[in-house]
């Protein structure tokens, strides 16, 4: 009994760990983002995020989603954003910045948006269950949501896809006459 | 978890690592032996019986040349990008069924790596990773050649990226299921997929071609244009590790299409003429299936060498017309006529 | 097991912060995309969290909806990034530059 007692304290204990490093990975990456100069080296960053992200989904059991976030987010918006600085050829942004006072300002305004958001987010009182259920995360129950109780949602963002499609090649293309 | 199955699963990737890299150098070999036959030439003959040994005197070779680091790349990128290619190349294969269930000991072994519930899925977001090794590499390189064989990479992957992704959308629509097991054993109770989706099959092939950046469509690395493309500034077990992903890119793209079109393991006429007329079960099945996964796959790789030296290479303009143009109109047409099919109850 | 969304939507929330932060520091337009990618993308992670402990209809815990959104959420974002890029390509091609303070004029 007390080894079992010990395996799951194991268990629970290799879960937090892997979900730790995950997130500091997660928030390095973002991090990078945010502060390198380079807007290459900001892509990677990005990809590392996403990635890990995806890794968190897995660990939520979210599997479909996870792969839906790798496939979409990491392979086509970040392969994308990086064609584009190659195209542009763009070099690490000029240092100076925006000046001290309006990052001073955005750091206030982050740490306390941590505080306001943080605050309710970690006295959440929903009630919630701990063991998975055994459809959750799985490409049938997610397909069947989406077809039928969020059809008109589906509907809509597919338009809107579209028509970021058509005002994409417009906005990118030199002459409107050719 | 079961000591049995983690001693299995080891077996398994073990395995697996091993005959896919060892693959290597055996395709390179035919490659150039293949090419030499097609153009009248002899090939490598002296490094042992029918230079069958010439591959492994290349791979020393690329063992002990100098490792040279060019003064002006951008070093962390530079070093990680081969190893991003070649990593996304091996875990692409992780999802690929090539056998039937192995009994031993009474306990059965699915002959896969990953059986995912999103395997399909893996494959194609793993395969997207390796994008970014060839994009690295060719921004880390700090060189006009490799940049635009690294630019012409992600143009060429996005786009054909489309259309494999909408030749897959109508097997998974055909199939039901995103598990490729299950796809294989749905074509061995019925039909390969390859007789309803003829379509789809020819376009997944064409856009295997162009994501693994094989001839007609070499664009990034085109000798002629860009010296050697995004491997440029790469040489001795760097350069090694992009070739080696390329061809296990392509034994991968090859297991995918055999598993989604052609039965992947299935044997043909599996079930009436091996598992009832000859009553063949078990072990000696599972084997069979193993060596006719083996041998669907070899003819991919053939083709691969057939097209490269058949063919010559598509202008830019052509490669991206052919994507865009023909290719994802026809796949969506092909995805309504899939869907059509299950409307009509076709699969078993 | 790490039994409740609470730690998950304390890592939404930094990310968020992050990606906040990004926007109204840098100049470089692409960032700023970037960044707001960053900002999508913790909003997906909170709404998987939550959705992955509230209870099932059946047994256990796992609604689909959080997905759901999620995937709308990702299809916006690629719209964005699409709609984006094409403005940024736009911009370049007057200014020779991607800074978001040389594009405060309404016309050219």
């Amino acid at each position: 009994m007390t080894a079992l007692a010990a395996v799951a304290i194991g268990v629970v204990s290799l879960q937090w760990v892997v979900l730790l490093v995950i997130a500091a990975v997660a928030i390095a990456g973002a991090l990078v983002v945010v502060l390198h100069r380079s807007p290459v080296v900001g892509a990677m960053g990005l990809v590392t995020n996403l990635l890990c992200v995806a890794g968190i989904y897995v660990l939520l059991n979210a599997y479909f989603f996870a792969a839906l976030q790798v496939i979409i987010y990491a392979g086509a918006v970040v392969v994308l954003i990086t064609f584009v600085i190659m195209l542009l050829n763009l070099r690490p942004e000029a240092r100076g910045g925006p000046g001290l006072v309006p990052i001073g300002l955005a750091v206030l305004l982050g740490l306390a948006l941590i505080v306001v958001l943080g605050r309710p987010l970690l006295e959440f009182s929903a009630p919630t269950a701990e063991a998975v259920a055994p459809e959750f995360g799985s490409v049938r129950q997610v397909g069947e949501a989406l077809f039928t109780e969020y059809f008109y949602p589906f509907l809509a963002v597919s338009l809107a896809l579209l028509s970021a499609m058509v005002g994409a090649v417009l906005l990118a293309k030199r002459h409107l006459e050719d | 978890m079961d000591l049995f199955l983690v001693v299995a699963t080891i077996v398994k990737v073990a395995l697996v690592v091993v005959v896919v890299i060892s693959a290597v150098p055996v395709l390179t070999w035919v490659e150039r032996r293949g090419s030499a036959f097609m153009q009248l030439r002899l090939g490598p003959n002296r490094v042992g019986p029918l230079g069958l040994l010439q591959p492994l005197a290349d791979g020393i070779k690329f063992m002990f040349k100098e490792d040279i680091v060019p003064p002006f790349v951008y070093r962390p990128f530079y070093v990680a990008a081969p190893a991003i290619a070649f990593v996304a190349a091996l875990l692409a294969f992780a999802v690929i069924p090539f056998g039937g269930t192995l009994m031993i000991d009474g306990r059965e072994i699915p002959l896969v790596i990953l059986d995912l519930d999103v395997g399909v899925l893996f494959l194609l977001a793993a395969s997207g990773m390796g994008v970014f090794g060839i994009i690295l590499a060719g921004w880390a390189s700090n060189n006009k050649y490799s940049m635009l064989g690294g630019l012409r990479s992600s143009a060429q992957m996005i786009s054909y990226e489309l259309s494999l992704g909408l030749a897959l959308v109508s097997v998974l629509i055909y199939a039901g299921t995103l598990r490729p097991t299950e796809i294989v054993e749905q074509q061995i109770g019925g039909t390969w997929n390859v007789f309803p989706l003829f379509v789809g099959f020819v376009i997944l092939l064409v856009s295997a071609f162009a994501e693994t950046n094989r001839l007609p469509f070499d664009l990034p690395e085109a000798e002629t244009e860009l010296v050697a493309g995004y491997h440029t500034e790469y040489s001795s077990m760097k350069f090694s590790m992009f070739f080696m992903a390329e061809y296990i890119n392509m034994i991968t793209g090859s297991a995918l299409v055999t598993t989604l079109f052609l039965g992947g393991y299935a044997l043909p006429f599996q079930r009436s003429v091996f598992e009832g007329w000859l009553g063949l079960e078990g072990n000696l099945l599972a084997v069979l299936q193993l060596a006719s996964f083996t041998l669907k796959v070899g003819f991919f790789m053939w083709l691969y060498v057939w097209v490269r030296w058949t063919l010559p290479r598509f202008r830019f303009d052509q490669l991206m017309r052919l994507g865009w143009k023909i290719l994802i109109p026809l796949a969506l047409v092909h995805v309504v006529w899939a869907s059509l099919l299950v409307m009509w109850g076709v699969p078993a | 097991m790490v039994g409740d969304p609470g730690p998950y939507l304390l890592l939404a929330t930094i990310l968020f912060v992050i990606g906040a932060f990004g926007v109204i520091s840098r100049r470089g337009a692409i960032t700023i995309l970037m960044s707001i990618e960053l900002m999508l993308n913790s909003a997906n992670l909170a709404l998987v969290a939550v959705s992955r402990f509230l209870p099932a209809a059946g047994q256990g815990a796992g609604i689909p909806d959080g997905q759901v959104i999620g995937f709308l959420v990702l299809a916006i974002a690629a719209a964005e990034v699409a709609v984006g890029l094409a403005i940024v390509i736009a911009m370049f091609r007057l200014r020779e530059s991607v800074d978001v303070d040389l594009a405060r004029l309404l016309r050219w």
